[in-house]
């Protein structure tokens, strides 16, 4: 396997890594705060919710699953660029998209699912560039296969 | 805040979560690139690079901000549909990438910007309904 193709399968993995704790997270807090209900932007109304926040179980395994997105993408960020990273992770925004209709029961028209055909496309157009584009990033990278 | 309209009130939460995790990522890039990656993906490695990057004071910068994202981000759930929340948070691309060509000097190619604008779109429509 060559270098590069190497920094590609290193990549894959840890952006879908990325991608299933990022959705998993966003579903928890979902659930967590419609279990707590709407927040007043207040000062007195964040005060009030706060300790809910802290006390929710859902929130709190939301929180674990955003600690391991955050994990993944920082270190895969470590290693490729951030305009790399950040579009290829949208994807997991159609795989949201079919979780919140699977399991929150939401309505999603056909131009929504449009939509998020026109994210995969985009996101497959960003997967065909180079991980790597920085001299900094380039030099690193020769440095290693030496 | 609870007197404006609930799109208005949406705007300016939205706009707090997408200043939030795009400027704290770009931070939190910054600081990981001085890092370094870790030599393979091992736990011990992994945690020593994590430890590394502790010590980063652009680590510092980001993980507040990021922190202020998080609560907007709670907000927002609170009020309205996660298929609506979460493609709007996709409004930070175009931040993000200005960021990533203009303050990490990253080098963003045709491909990837028509890559980025198709995201957008796309993100634009499923945010319509």
């Amino acid at each position: 396997m060559t270098h590069e193709r190497k920094l590609r399968v290193k990549t894959l993995f840890m952006v879908s890594l990325m991608v299933v704790c990022a959705n998993v997270g966003d579903l928890m807090l979902k659930r967590g705060m419609a279990r707590i209900g709407e927040v007043q932007p207040t000062l007195a109304g964040l005060a009030r919710v706060f300790p809910l926040t802290v006390s929710s179980g859902s929130i709190w395994i939301g929180i674990i699953f955003l600690s391991g997105f955050m994990l993944s993408y920082m270190t895969v960020l470590s290693w490729a660029d951030y305009s790399y990273v950040m579009p290829a992770g949208a994807f997991g925004y159609a795989v949201l998209t079919l979780l919140a209709v699977v399991f929150l029961h939401e309505a999603v028209t056909p131009r929504r699912w449009l939509g998020v055909i026109f994210i995969c496309v985009g996101v497959l157009l960003v997967g065909q560039t180079k991980p790597r584009t920085t001299a900094a990033a380039a030099a690193a990278v020769s440095e290693a296969a030496a | 805040m609870t007197g404006l309209p609930a799109m208005t009130r949406f705007a300016i939460v939205l706009g707090l979560l997408i200043f939030g995790s795009t400027g704290g990522e770009i931070a939190i890039t910054y600081g990981m690139k001085a890092t370094g990656e870790p030599v393979r993906l091992r736990p011990k490695e992994v945690l020593q690079f994590l430890l590394r990057a502790l010590c980063n004071g652009w680590f510092w910068v980001g993980a507040p901000l990021m922190a202020l994202a998080f609560y907007a981000l709670l907000v927002l759930l609170s009020w309205e549909p996660i298929s609506l929340v979460i493609p709007a948070s996709a409004l930070s691309y175009v931040v993000g990438t200005f960021g990533a060509k203009y303050v990490l000097g990253e080098e963003v190619s045709a491909a990837r910007w028509a890559g980025v604008i198709l995201v957008c779109v796309g993100v634009a429509l499923v945010a319509k309904g």
